[in-house]
């Protein structure tokens, strides 16, 4: 095993313990842990949100999915890095007029309705588990092919650091973490990327894609996962040991699903038009409904300040999803055998070493890696757990203001639980389907409502809550059943496959029907709400 | 961890005392009476003392403030020149990035040309998309701030 990977994880987990310990000393109030009392400047913030959303499917997910499907996959960072753009356009500046610290507070401040703020609770805590689930079970698997551990203590390790370095930092703490967390995971995949570039390079630039498909640039043996059929011929069982010449063909395993040839590089390889642009709505519009996202924007001090650090953050995440792409790509030269064992999530793991050998270099980038990796989990999970907390905190604890601090653990602790129970016993959901999936319920409930919300007059609590339930609950039957239910084919399978194409206008139109129906419940102040939304702060009344 | 309850609603930490948060109004999203009427009205009586500090004259301000038809019109004008905006923009994106997958569908070939060594829909969607979508969003934030200076020059324009 790597000798430098268990000191390098052991930083990690240290440094982000220490800077949480650090932030603690500033945290007093429940206003420190909750929003950084607001006194957080807007590179750190910018840093901080950036560290906070790129989780383990942007870091190892996109790679592993280009290095599977190709050029149609690139949506997928493509559409991370797009969903800002949307929250900058639409939301970013009169979301922190509002004050709404979390989306049951915009529910509160927009439509004055307790009931659609219950409504939105439940959404919330579904999205945070959907996505909290899949980052912890990353953890799991990346300890498994990093170490050899199971499964189950990477995703105890992350989840209990987590949820003590929540519980006892609180935001303030998570603002630095996260920052620093983004720094380190843009390093982990810049660093490995310029010397694998340049061994591609010494190595003559072996072809990406050669005219026979991927062939083993040294001799590999790979161990057959599942009972599977090679290239439609020869029979091999789950267990056997197969052996492979440098240069000689990756043959096509049956249970394993992925593009070759012109299908990998060429656009429209196997996915449908509707799957590409119900992809696309999900990421552009399904970023804005993440709670985890949102609950940054409180941090600025105000509306322009909140539309500076979002355009920040767009910069950062797009400089971030440059370098992804290249391991899948690189991955197609150097570990193609993950073709064949379908464990491509593996795949900015394993790279570092397998181009650049196992000596010094390759052990020590594979470690940098691998910090990166768990960095990405603690991050992401970090900020989700503190905006689920946040939310049981004050609308399932009617803790309300006066909460003290020991209720807001409390409510970190109960909201870590499930999550963490959960991605205990449902190992083998695959990752960036699940966080895809997460985004199009975002993207068919809030996104909406936001929308609606800010620059619509005519939106009423009876129709917010009939869009969301017609369009988040039509996207969360799909997830349910897609997670849980049996393999579905036919022209229905895309549609619940990939519901945004049809969940987001659903929502669009039900919300928008259903309050031109109830014109009557149109909030009395909606005058003073739009003010408020919308004029710069200096003007305040 | 008793002196550990949170701070009043209304009570800004001292040394951040925040613009956009007016003394007195609960915050927003906290159900406890966030009825905006009175409070506002409250606000246009503090709000004396910084027009005076300002010397502007503050009847614009009111009529915003007591949701008057002119101050409701600005408001909706600001509003729409923002949705106006961000509508455009987004427009931009969808024929920039969203025509994209259409293109390429209807057209085959254009994804078969190569610059560089590299198929054209790989550089567009890998390297040139973040470029563009940073572009359009500092587009944005220019010209939303513009938009917000001149709303707030109309409100402060002492003629008004």
């Amino acid at each position: 095993m790597n000798p430098y990977v268990v000191p390098g994880l052991v930083v990690v987990v240290l440094v982000t313990v220490g800077i949480g310990a650090y932030g603690l000393r500033f945290a007093r109030t429940t206003s420190d842990f909750l929003v950084a009392s607001r006194s957080v400047s807007p590179a750190w913030n910018a840093a901080a949100i950036s560290g906070e959303y790129l989780s383990a499917a942007s870091f190892l997910g996109v790679a592993g999915l280009v290095l599977r499907y190709g050029l149609d996959v690139l949506w997928y960072p493509v559409g991370f890095a797009a969903g800002y753009l949307a929250l900058l356009l639409f939301v970013a500046a009169p979301l922190r007029r509002s004050g709404a610290f979390t989306l049951p507070d915009f529910c509160q401040v927009r439509l004055r309705s307790p009931l659609l703020r219950r409504l939105a609770t439940v959404f919330v805590v579904f999205i945070g588990c959907l996505y909290l689930v899949p980052q912890l079970q990353g953890a799991g698997l990346t300890f498994t092919t990093v170490t050899g551990a199971p499964y189950e203590w990477g995703a105890l390790l992350v989840g209990v650091v987590v949820t003590a370095n929540v519980a006892l930092g609180g935001m303030r703490a998570i603002t630095f973490v996260q920052a620093f967390q983004y720094w380190l995971k843009l390093t982990a995949l810049a660093v490995p990327v310029i010397f694998l570039m340049l061994q591609w390079q010494s190595d003559g630039r072996p072809a990406v894609t050669p005219p026979a498909g991927p062939v083993f640039a040294t001799a590999t043996t790979v161990v057959v996962q599942q009972d599977a059929v090679l290239d439609g011929t020869v029979k091999v069982r789950a267990g056997e040991e197969l052996t492979f010449a440098a240069g000689e063909r990756v043959p096509e395993v049956s249970s394993v699903d992925d593009n070759r040839g012109v299908a990998w590089l060429l656009p429209g390889g196997d996915s449908s038009l509707f799957a590409t642009y119900s992809l696309i709505l999900a990421t552009f519009l399904g970023t804005m409904g993440l709670p985890h996202v949102l609950v940054r924007f409180y941090t600025n001090p105000d509306g322009a300040s909140a539309r500076r650090t979002t355009l920040v953050v767009l910069g950062m995440v797009g400089l971030f999803y440059l370098l992804p792409t290249m391991y899948g790509v690189l991955g197609r030269v150097y570990t193609p055998q993950l073709l064949m064992t379908g464990q491509t999530d593996a795949v900015v793991l394993l790279l570092p070493e397998a181009a650049l050998g196992g000596g010094h270099l390759g052990q020590f980038l594979g470690a940098l890696v691998t910090a990166g990796a768990l960095a990405a989990f603690l991050s992401t999970s970090s900020g989700l757990l503190t905006s689920v907390a946040g939310v049981v905190f004050t609308d399932i604890l009617h803790a309300e203001r006066g909460g003290s601090v020991r209720d807001f653990r409390l409510a970190t602790v109960l909201a870590a639980v499930l999550p963490l129970g959960l991605s205990l016993y449902v190992s083998n959901m695959d990752v960036s389907r699940v966080v895809g999936l997460a985004f199009a319920v975002a993207a068919s409930s809030f996104c909406p409502l936001l929308v609606l919300g800010i620059w619509w007059r005519g939106l009423t609590d009876v129709g917010a809550a009939a869009g969301i339930l017609a369009g988040g609950g039509a996207a969360m039957t799909a997830v349910l059943l897609t997670v849980m239910g049996p393999p579905l084919d036919g022209w229905y399978a895309q549609l619940i496959g990939q519901p945004a194409a049809w969940t987001v206008p659903l929502a669009f139109v039900v919300m928008v029907a259903g309050s031109l129906l109830t014109k009557r419940r149109i909030p009395p102040d909606i005058g003073s709400t739009m003010l408020r939304l919308h004029a710069p702060e200096e003007l305040r009344l | 961890m008793n002196g550990d309850t949170g701070d009043a609603a209304g009570t800004p930490r001292p040394a951040r005392a925040e613009p956009g948060d007016a003394a007195g109004t609960p915050r927003a999203g906290r159900p406890a009476g966030a009825t905006a009427l009175p409070p506002l009205r409250t606000r246009v009586v503090l709000g004396e003392a910084a027009a005076a500090r300002r010397a502007s004259p503050d009847s614009v301000r009111a009529e915003l403030a007591e949701q008057t038809p002119v101050g409701e019109a600005l408001v909706k004008g600001l509003v729409r020149a923002q949705l106006a905006l961000a509508v455009r923009l987004s427009l931009v994106v969808v024929a920039g990035l969203g025509a994209l997958p259409l293109l390429f569908a209807v057209a085959p070939a254009v994804g078969r040309v190569k610059v560089l060594g590299v198929n054209l829909p790989w550089l567009l969607l890998g390297l040139l998309s973040f470029p563009f979508l940073l572009g359009v969003g500092w587009a944005y934030v220019r010209w939303a701030e513009r938009n917000e200076q001149d709303f707030t020059a109309v409100i402060r324009r002492p003629e008004a």
